[in-house]
């Protein structure tokens, strides 16, 4: 296809694009004139039904926590894939460990940079801790949470600590973190059948709106979703520096 | 539509469009975290915490040190490559 041929191609799609873009934004109700029922029957039982705060964590992991599960196994399939793709192969070897004794070799990083990822690690851990135990009486939850926590070891890594990374968190035990949370919320569903005969319906006591212990499950499918998606963020990283640091091809030697 | 709301709608806008014309991938990352940000700041004015916090974690943490480390991999075994090729000339 010659050049012109293309441009008018691209015209015409751009031009229907641009037409149908316009007439579906034009259609759209003003900003805050929401028109819908679901929302405002969900606003209306948060608090009372549900004693959560934040109404986004209580849809995410009461109303709506069966789409929550669908998502959890997204996560979790591609943080497989990516460890079933980056796995060391034939011909691949690791840096030996003599070299790794040598951390400054691995990245030069500033006695500045190292002295602000001590102030940052205990700080990222301790934010990550309160998103994800906070889930249902403030903004976050889960996931936000959980990917903060992971930040944690990451800054290890970023003061130039690539191996002191991996003994703050070997790789298996950020496997088992990522199963055990994944796994966790799936339990949390099931308790709602097994107790309440309904999957994902709330079996705990439910507490008083506000407070840190309150929500019932949501609270709890909050914790296990934050250990899911912690370990699933550690594990993809882990591989990854895996590979930009330690693995070499076999054309290297 | 109060004067912030417009004001990080056309940060988004300007960002989004600088994250195409940079054509460096490094150049690239760095251009995708700043529109992350911007993003951020436009769901937090439209009222919408949640999603800037889950945002905000996941364009400036969790996918540029993916794409960075993915980058350096590239880099990596394109030099790895090149001495190769130095070698049998010789």
């Amino acid at each position: 296809m010659s050049a012109r041929a293309r441009l008018l191609l691209f015209g015409i799609g751009a031009a229907g694009f641009g037409a149908v873009l316009v007439v579906g934004l034009a259609g759209l109700p003003a900003f805050g004139h929401y028109q819908g029922v679901y929302g405002r029957v969900l606003d209306g039982i948060g608090v009372t039904e549900r004693h959560a705060t934040d109404l986004v964590t209580a849809l995410n992991f009461d109303f709506r926590a069966f789409d929550t599960l669908g998502e959890e196994f997204i996560l979790f399939a591609s943080v497989l894939g990516v460890v079933l793709i980056l796995r060391q192969l034939r011909g691949e070897r690791e840096r030996p460990s003599q070299e790794e004794a040598d951390e400054h070799q691995l990245a030069g990083a500033s006695e500045a940079l190292r002295a602000l990822a001590l102030v940052l690690v205990p700080a990222l851990l301790a934010l990550g801790v309160y998103i994800v135990v906070h889930g249902q009486i403030t903004p976050g939850g889960g996931f936000q949470g959980g990917v903060i926590l992971a930040t944690g070891p990451l800054a290890v890594f970023l003061a130039g600590r690539y191996v002191r990374m991996r003994i703050l968190a070997p790789h298996t035990v950020v496997e088992i973190g990522d199963a055990v949370g994944a796994m966790g919320y799936g339990l949390v569903g099931l308790g709602g059948l097994v107790f309440v005969g309904i999957f994902f319906k709330n079996f705990l006591p439910q507490g008083i709106p506000g407070h840190l212990l309150s929500a019932g499950q949501i609270d709890v499918a909050s914790a296990a979703v934050g250990l899911e998606v912690s370990g699933a963020f550690l594990v993809a990283w882990s591989e990854f520096l895996d590979q930009a640091i330690l693995v070499r091809g076999s054309a290297d030697r | 539509m109060t004067l912030l709301q417009i004001a990080a709608l056309a940060a988004v806008a300007l960002l989004g469009g600088g994250v195409v014309a940079a054509t460096d991938p490094l150049r690239q990352t760095f251009v995708l975290s700043i529109y992350g940000l911007a993003l951020t700041m436009m769901f937090f004015v439209f009222q919408a915490p949640d999603v800037a916090l889950s945002e905000i974690v996941v364009s400036t943490v969790g996918l540029p040190v993916m794409i960075l480390l993915a980058l350096r991999k590239v880099h990596q075994q394109e030099h790895e490559r090149r001495r190769e090729r130095e070698k049998k000339n010789r």
